[in-house]
């Protein structure tokens, strides 16, 4: 995996805010269903939410394997926070890899480094069943100005968010394929809650639905279509940034096992427990699972500057996989780990509890729904030749 | 030739792609994606031009810039058949 010279500071530093401000407030963050603001405010003054900005622009120059590293030791700690940060640096990094050509972007990458300024999603829109490459709204006109009106069923922490990067058609006569990506500045923006998010899992997200209303200038839009955004870096670089997340999530329900079968085998020495044996399986699941994250994250850096191979079908079938493989491991190795720790993992308030993990764990499937994706695949395959 | 080709490419387009607009207001550079053709879309328009200039794209040729255009479809085609110049 590549980092850079220092970066792993980066990591160290995720560590240190995942164990020392983001796990303690996981519970209340998750039973209150309210925004991790702790955690979030600590990744902003380590100045993290900047951390992929190129260091000629201020930031760290972070990887997307630095980053990925940062959101499995957030997940360990708090999904919710793993995967607020993991959406915001998604929203950078298609800046970054789509928007360097434009005077307004490069600038306002600068800023982000001054002000570490928070980016939210705004790609679902009611009405196009959930697929991401289709629009409703458009791209309109207003003299100088241009102005968007979106219906999102989700905007995850869209009230605490600075800025949101939003999908819409190009113009008003555009297909809805034909889609561009706008950054909508909070002042220029008005959301109107239609929605609230009391979910079973991912609750300090505060997804909730809201009508946007956005004006700006034509220079807030992406200089590139979002077809090439979306294939070349929202969606892989979404599915490794979330499958890490989930990996550091089911991490820390193994170790909440682990933790329990040591202390039975504490207790009857000479004994190997019970519950050790599913374990021992449930230590093989996450390494399988790991090992299917970390080839997913190499695939995309062999093919990260090679257009051709970014936008081949072999890249996307690999890299839906990547996601629909994980987010089912996620939650059947957190159900593994309640069954080694039983009722002590069942309880809320005991030091095993791991119903939280579980909870969150199921989100994984629903985030571009795993039917979706397979039927994607299943559409692919009928022309794809080898691999 | 390369006219033919083109027909058969409008005709499998009317037929297969779903676009927004009339096939027969595309000129032949027109951007396909920007008329409303979507990737599941994309699918079906390759089994059709496979199936009926009895060709099978090969890996290198299956990602968006070879199906971008009428044009860019016929050179496709033209490459793998042999035909037009």
């Amino acid at each position: 995996m590549t980092t850079l010279a220092g970066t792993h500071d980066l990591l160290e530093t995720a560590r240190r805010i995942g164990e020392g401000v983001a796990a303690p407030a996981a519970d209340s963050v998750d039973r209150e269903a309210r925004f991790p603001h702790e955690a979030i405010a600590a990744l902003r003054d380590a100045r993290l939410l900047s951390a992929f900005v190129p260091r000629e622009l201020g930031g760290l120059g972070a990887t997307i394997a630095d980053l990925a590293a940062a959101c499995e030791v957030l997940g360990r700690a708090c999904a919710s926070t793993a995967m607020i940060f993991a959406m915001h640096q998604i929203e950078v990094i298609c800046i970054v890899r789509h928007a360097l050509s434009s005077a307004f972007f490069r600038d306002y990458l600068e800023d982000l480094t001054h002000h570490e300024w928070l980016i939210a999603s705004a790609t679902s829109e009611l009405g196009v069943g959930g697929d991401l490459r289709r629009s409703i709204c458009a791209v309109e006109e207003d003299g100088a100005q241009i102005r968007v009106t979106k219906l999102a069923p989700v905007i995850s922490y869209g009230e605490q968010a600075d800025d949101i990067l939003l999908t819409a058609r190009r113009a008003r006569e555009a297909a809805p394929t034909d889609q561009v990506l706008m950054l909508a500045r909070k002042a220029d923006t008005r959301l109107t809650r239609t929605a609230g998010w009391d979910a079973l899992g991912m609750r300090g997200t505060q997804s909730f639905g809201f009508t946007l209303e956005a004006s700006g200038s034509p220079d807030q839009i992406v200089p590139v279509g979002f077809a090439d955004i979306a294939s070349q870096t929202m969606l892989p670089v979404s599915h490794i940034l979330w499958t890490s997340l989930w990996l550091g999530l089911a991490s820390d329900a193994v170790g909440r096992a682990r933790a329990f079968v040591r202390a039975e085998a504490r207790r009857t020495p000479g004994t190997v427990p019970p519950s050790a044996l599913r374990l021992a399986e449930t230590v093989a699941e996450l390494g399988t699972m790991r090992s299917t994250v970390h080839a997913g994250l190499a695939d995309f850096e062999r093919c990260q500057d090679n257009v051709e191979a970014l936008t081949g079908l072999g890249f996307a079938i690999r890299m839906n996989n990547l996601k629909v493989s994980a987010s089912r491991m996620a939650p059947e190795i957190v159900a593994r780990a309640l069954a080694v720790c039983g009722i002590s993992g069942y309880r809320c308030d005991s030091q095993y509890a791991v119903g939280r993990h579980l909870r969150d764990a199921y989100g994984a499937a629903l985030m571009i729904g795993n039917d979706r994706i397979l039927s994607a695949n299943a559409a692919m395959l009928l022309v794809h030749k080898e691999d | 030739m390369p006219r033919l080709i083109s027909d058969d490419i409008r005709d499998i387009l009317q037929a297969h792609a779903r676009l927004a607009v009339d096939v027969d207001s595309l000129a032949e550079d027109s951007n396909l994606y920007d008329a409303g053709l979507t990737s599941h879309a994309s699918v079906n328009l390759m089994l059709a031009l496979e199936e009926r200039f009895n060709v099978e794209f090969p890996e290198r040729m299956l990602r968006r810039g070879s199906f971008s255009s009428i044009a860019a479809i016929r050179a496709g085609i033209e490459e793998l058949t042999g035909a037009g110049t």
